[in-house]
């Protein structure tokens, strides 16, 4: 299980999977961590983050307060430690929809996310300067878009590298097959990080595609894959790590399949009780990406549950700070509606807004 | 004894039924097995018919028509699900490049018996990706027959045309429509496609409702029946082919006339219906045709404007009063 990042190109054995940090909490035999321990304490602080957020909206949402949600939950390593592996100051995220608390770390405000899923028009708006593109939900039409973006970096002679999100679902659309193509033919720099999290809806992984790996797919476009057991925050930050130095150099793009398991469900409007064996859940909470991490740092005398506690309620008011002031973010009114669709509105559309703005005053 | 039924059942039931009565027919999409759709349409239907005959497929909406056109060739008949219309656009190639140009292309040779279900409309909050009415893109298309049913009735109805026609189907939902209740007759009938329904009668105006409107455009006729309005209201229930007669027939009558749609009405549906009007209707109508359609805008999320951006009762109310003359509101 100490395969370097790349060995998988070269090797037919889909098991050899990289891992570091076990599910007991133990380092594997033979792994050398790249994260040092302080980094694997913020590493820990992001995920607990990501976890109490998701289950505070998902409350809300229940309650009629929040939109329609996908959580992240039990695949917080894959979405923390792949970030973390950025420079947020000139490389760029290209999200799916269900990569939150990376964008967050990126740079993007918590608030700013939370008033997109209130419905708020400007307090929403991306700042300047934060290099995330918007939320994507035509699945996999975001992975063009983040090829011709990498590309467009390197004609620009920036010194940036793009990670591009995507799940083992929407690899299924000619879109994914057509980016990867083009990115290896251009060398562009980009990592393209695949959540294997099992499940797109109701669809199996099995539903999805007949390979064994999804990352021996990378072969067909000319570039490296890696698998990486995606509940692992030290392994997935060690492969994303040298993926990300891989682009930046030079060398081309890198296909990442993390392998993970959705614990909550695709989006709010899901009922996984209708199509997941409950065994499989059960079986993949015990290889929980929070849990490892904190056993890990108890054996050092680094956690203990007085920690825990001090850090959940910390995080808690962070995130709650964020949602208060989403709540308190002025809402839109109907004359917005027309704002933005084009730079100088044409006629149809301000004779429409005038027809809008007199039938409805309100 | 017919039975009041939910309009997602009604479409259950239909391809319930036209599976049990020709073994060609198939359903082919995007969670519609165990999960039984993304709005519980197919509810059931694997159980009952198995992983063959209810095939959950890939994300990848370009293959799965192209799947179902490949077979319809050979004398399946396939019932696509596509989750929402706009993801039909991923499979627009295979709709409008080869479903709808094979039989011509080989003179005959080869039908394509496809059925293509997908829900379009908005007020669900599911922002610009997921939300359009795109009817226009294929009422515009050569070979493809376009219909929108409004009732539970005729949802079941028209579903099974489409399934036994040789044609390639748009079958187009509203998600606002799933869960409306209506009479369904009982056993095995079946509802024409290409024809226009009157929904009800009336000599001040006539209003052309497209899909979901056309509910909207009753519930507002009903209303202005208190203001001394007498509407007419047909629901255009076929977007390709249009059936004229009983529109013109009761323009004619009338001599007013407004169309409403979700979606955009420049080059929208009520773009086709007006100036098909104005050319037969000309020298009786007493006023412009006026259109109404959803505001010209990718669809909001946020739900506020999303209520601003799409057509209202009220909405149908006001335009429905300039049309008649009726200066101010009631």
């Amino acid at each position: 299980m100490t395969a370097g990042p790349f060995a998988l190109s070269k090797n037919k054995d889909v098991q050899e999977r990289h891992s570091v940090l076990q599910a007991d909490g133990t380092i594997a035999t033979g792994a050398q961590p790249r994260m040092e321990e302080e980094f694997l304490l913020e590493a820990l602080r992001w995920m607990m983050k990501s976890r109490l957020y998701d289950t505070r909206v998902i409350s809300l949402q229940r309650q009629g307060q929040f939109g329609v949600f996908s959580p992240g939950m039990g695949q917080e390593a894959s979405i923390v430690g792949s970030a973390m592996a950025l420079d947020p100051t000139r490389d760029w995220i290209v999200p799916q929809y269900r990569e939150l608390m990376a964008t967050v770390h990126h740079g993007l405000p918590l608030e700013i996310i939370t008033a997109q899923y209130l419905g708020k028009i400007g307090p929403a708006r991306i700042p300047d300067g934060v290099r995330v593109l918007p939320t994507q939900v035509s699945i996999a039409a975001q992975l063009p878009q983040a090829t011709g973006l990498a590309w467009g970096l390197r004609l620009r002679g920036e010194d940036a590298v793009v990670m591009a999100y995507i799940g083992e679902g929407g690899s299924s659309e000619g879109d994914f097959h057509e980016a990867l193509n083009l990115a290896g033919v251009t060398k562009s720099p980009i990592v393209f990080f695949l959540q294997n999290n099992q499940w797109a809806i109701s669809t199996s992984r099995r539903v999805q595609s007949a390979t064994a790996s999804f990352a021996f797919r990378a072969a067909g476009y000319g570039f490296p894959g890696v698998q990486v057991d995606g509940n692992d925050v030290m392994a997935v930050y060690d492969v994303a790590v040298a993926a990300v130095e891989r682009a930046r150099k030079g060398e081309g793009p890198t296909l990442i399949e993390s392998v993970t398991y959705r614990m909550s469900f695709h989006n709010t409007t899901d009922n996984p009780s209708r199509y997941e064996d409950p065994k499989e859940h059960e079986e993949a909470r015990t290889r929980d990406p929070i849990e490892r991490v904190q056993k890990y740092l108890t054996g050092l005398g680094l956690w203990d549950k007085k920690r825990e506690a001090a850090l959940t309620e910390e995080l808690t008011q962070e995130n709650e700070a964020a949602l208060q002031l989403a709540f308190a973010a002025p809402a839109p009114v109907p004359a917005d509606v027309f704002a933005n669709v084009y730079d100088h509105p044409p006629q149809r559309v301000v004779q429409q807004e005038a027809e809008l703005l007199d039938g409805r005053r309100d | 004894m017919p039975e009041e039924k939910l309009y997602r059942v009604a479409l259950r039931e239909a391809l319930g039924e036209e599976m049990e009565r020709d073994d060609t027919v198939y359903l082919i999409g995007e969670d519609i097995g165990k999960f039984g759709g993304a709005y519980r349409v197919t509810d059931g239907l694997l159980d009952k018919f198995g992983a063959e005959r209810v095939v959950d497929a890939p994300i990848a909406e370009e293959v799965i028509v192209g799947t179902a056109i490949g077979s319809a060739m050979l004398g399946l008949r396939p019932v696509v699900e596509m989750m929402t219309i706009n993801f039909s656009l991923v499979a627009y190639d295979q709709i409008v490049n080869n479903a709808a140009k094979i039989r011509y292309m080989f003179g005959g040779e080869a039908n394509v018996p496809l059925v293509i279900r997908m829900p379009g409309g908005a007020g669900h909050q599911l922002s610009a990706q997921h939300s359009h009415s795109l009817e226009v893109l294929y009422g515009l298309i050569p070979g493809l027959l376009v219909v929108a049913p409004t009732t539970p009735e005729d949802a079941k109805g028209m579903l099974k045309s489409a399934i036994r026609t040789n044609n390639p189907v748009m079958f187009l939902e509203s998600m606002s429509l799933y869960n409306v209740r209506g009479m369904v007759p009982d056993g095995d009938y079946t509802t024409p496609l290409g024809q226009a329904a009157v929904r009800r009668k009336g000599a001040d105006l006539t209003i052309v409702g497209v899909s979901r409107m056309a509910v909207l455009a009753n519930e507002a006729a009903k209303q202005l029946e208190e203001e001394d309005i007498d509407v007419e209201v047909i629901d255009l229930r076929s977007i390709r082919p249009i059936d004229w007669p009983p529109i013109v027939e009761s323009v004619n009558r009338t001599t007013r006339c407004m169309v409403v749609e979700e979606g955009w009405a420049t080059y929208g549906v009520t773009a086709e219906i007006a100036a098909g009007v104005q050319e037969r209707c000309f020298d009786y109508l007493d006023a412009p045709i006026r259109r109404l359609g959803g505001a010209q805008v990718p669809m909001p999320y946020s739900l506020p404007l999303e209520k601003a951006s799409i057509p209202t009762s009220e909405d149908i109310k006001r335009m429905a009063r300039k049309v008649v003359g009726r200066k101010t509101d009631a």
